[in-house]
């Protein structure tokens, strides 16, 4: 668990990046999000659990603009978001990684993750074509941040390597690459260590407490592995049936009577 | 060197030179079919309506003339000046860019998530209509087009090649057509840049993209629609080009729309996702349907150019359909 102390670089604690309030989210007769409020402190590491359709993923492509709430509103750094296209959501600061990696696999490693600074690259598409001056040292600046997080992510060796014939470990964390390439305010995974083996899932552990404690990153994850959600969260939100039921820190949570419920079954009375 | 050997070089090198034009063509298939999927049968004409719009342009003809004077009894045909070639090449290339965006906002933007097949059906419609609008737009006569491109047999390969046969044998040079020649370069100046494009910038990048994985592409930020304008004002930059060969060599015509028919056994031999296969493609036809026609044409009777193609585009859905350079198959049980 992490100490209740943790400090974090310049930032204020308890300011929230992001307001959830009142999300209802159905496909046609189903409801997969009812009702759901929470927030997420800026440079926390935030976690999402639940059962399997509790409405985890559908929470995060609501806030990633994939999916559009029929009711309810989304708060960005203390403003109301209007209903926008995911890719605008990008570039207000917002990345993430999939549930089932959705990498560009005829490209390599390194392309991949240049794709990550799209929203930094300003120069249009005449400059890229006509007169390249200016558009390559947009390339080499951003170059070198790409260079920066395959040092961090420690896949220098697979650069090169179209990121379809990588083994899923490395595939996983090319697919983190991409997205704090993009050097997001918030970053959203999803299961970002499913499938993983124990030592996979403690690097992969590792790399998300150090981009929260070394840039500051607010994180947003949804993961299954309760040992891991607990050591490395701030605060958990629990979701069953796409209704929330339980909100805290991890110790809270643990210990709450319709989560152990929820997770372990209720015995007959 | 015996004749005969000589001829059979000919043979090859104009069949590379006349594959060097279909490949031009298949390109612009390659290119859309890689971004969305889609399977463009608009685009031959799209490189006959670029040709007519670039002729027009280049002569000073009055858009929609017939249109105009039918309604208001006018009789207007041309205006008072020419535009030099280069100057209608670009004017063509921005008409083009904009033919791009109202595909992209009257049809693709309403057709999203839909089946291949549905947008398959839509350029099929798009490319009817297109042929009546080009058209309506400049007249349905044979239109010459002269760009400034030099035409005709080359003497100096004629006369550099006569020495090169044995002493006392009929030979008279090979026979190479200049504007040929000027096609193979720009065809290989194109691929060049779209390579260059696509390996080393950013929208080439983002290009690239979208053809993997659509969700992914818009969490890191692209916009579709800006891609999809993009990669059909490239595809309508390449029909641009390819008509411009084409025009050049047989006139501004309707059969030029046909030439993507030529197309397809090209893509079928390269793989429909495949910048090189398309080129290749195109050099293997040319090559083989010249070199099938001088050996084996003279015992069938002849005209074996007509179908030589697509016979061996049947031998390869056979054996090989997704092509040489085209992406393995992978079927999921």
């Amino acid at each position: 668990m992490r100490d209740a102390n943790k400090t974090i670089k310049g930032t204020m604690r308890n300011v929230p990046i992001m307001e959830i309030k009142n999300i209802v989210l159905r496909f046609g007769g189903v409801v997969a999000i009812q009702d759901i409020s929470f927030d997420i402190f800026e440079g926390e590491i935030r976690a999402i659990i639940g059962p399997n359709g509790a409405g985890k993923s559908s929470m995060l492509n609501v806030i990633n603009g994939f999916y559009h709430p029929q009711d309810g509103e989304v708060w960005f750094r203390g403003k109301k978001r209007a209903a926008m296209k995911p890719y605008q959501i990008a570039h207000q600061g917002i990345a993430r990684t999939f549930q089932n990696i959705a990498l560009f696999k005829g490209m390599t490693a390194l392309d991949n993750i240049m794709t990550g600074r799209f929203t930094h690259m300003r120069k249009g598409i005449w400059s890229q074509i006509i007169w390249r001056g200016a558009a390559s040292q947009e390339e080499y600046e951003n170059r070198e941040i790409v260079e920066k997080v395959i040092d961090f992510l420690e896949i220098q060796h697979i650069r090169k390597t179209p990121v379809g014939a990588l083994p899923y470990g490395l595939q996983k964390r090319v697919e983190l690459g991409r997205a704090l390439a993009a050097e997001p305010q918030l970053l959203l995974l999803d299961e970002p260590m499913a499938g993983m083996n124990v030592e996979e899932k403690e690097d992969m552990s590792r790399y998300i407490l150090d981009v929260n404690s070394e840039f500051g990153t607010t994180v947003a994850l949804i993961e299954h592995d309760m040992g891991v959600v607990m050591d490395i969260s701030d605060r958990v939100v629990v979701m069953d049936y796409g209704k929330k039921i339980g909100d805290g820190s991890p110790d809270e949570v643990r210990n709450n009577q319709a989560v152990i419920d929820a997770y372990l079954g209720i015995s007959e009375k | 060197m015996s004749a005969d050997f000589l001829y059979t070089i000919e043979v090859i090198l104009n069949g590379l030179m006349a594959g060097v034009l279909y490949a031009l063509v298949a390109l612009g298939f390659v290119l859309i079919f890689k971004a969305s999927g889609i399977f463009n049968y608009a685009q031959g004409v799209m490189a006959l309506f670029a040709a007519l719009t670039l002729v027009g342009l280049q002569e000073g003809r009055v858009p929609f003339a017939h249109l105009i004077n039918a309604v208001f009894g006018t009789h207007v045909h041309n205006f008072e000046w020419t535009l030099p070639a280069l100057a209608a090449i670009i004017l063509t290339v921005f008409v083009m860019i904009l033919f791009a965006i109202c595909v992209e906002k009257l049809i693709l933007k309403h057709l999203v998530n839909q089946e291949p097949i549905i947008l398959f059906m839509a350029t099929i419609g798009l490319a009817y209509f297109m042929e009546g609008f080009g058209d309506l737009m400049w007249g349905s006569d044979v239109k010459k087009l002269n760009v400034g491109l030099p035409q005709g047999g080359s003497f100096w390969f004629e006369d550099l090649t006569i020495g090169w046969a044995a002493e006392g044998e009929k030979f008279y040079g090979m026979y190479v057509d200049v504007l040929d020649v000027w096609a193979a370069i720009i065809a290989v100046v194109l691929v060049l840049v779209l390579t260059i494009f696509s390996q080393y910038t950013k929208s080439g990048r983002a290009l690239r993209a979208v053809a993997d994985d659509h969700q992914a592409a818009l969490s890191v930020g692209i916009s579709l629609r800006m891609i999809w304008v993009l990669v059909w004002s490239i595809s309508g930059f390449v029909a641009l080009v390819a008509g411009m060969m084409w025009g050049a060599k047989s006139g501004v015509q309707f059969s030029l729309s046909l030439i993507a028919l030529k197309a397809l056994p090209v893509l079928m031999l390269g793989g429909f996702t495949s910048i090189p296969g398309a080129i290749v493609g195109g050099l293997i036809i040319g090559a083989g349907e010249k070199l099938f026609e001088f050996f084996v044409g003279g015992f069938i009777g002849g005209a074996t150019e007509n179908w030589f193609a697509y016979v061996l585009a049947l031998l390869f859905l056979v054996f090989r359909p997704q092509g040489l350079f085209g992406e393995k198959i992978i079927e999921r049980v």
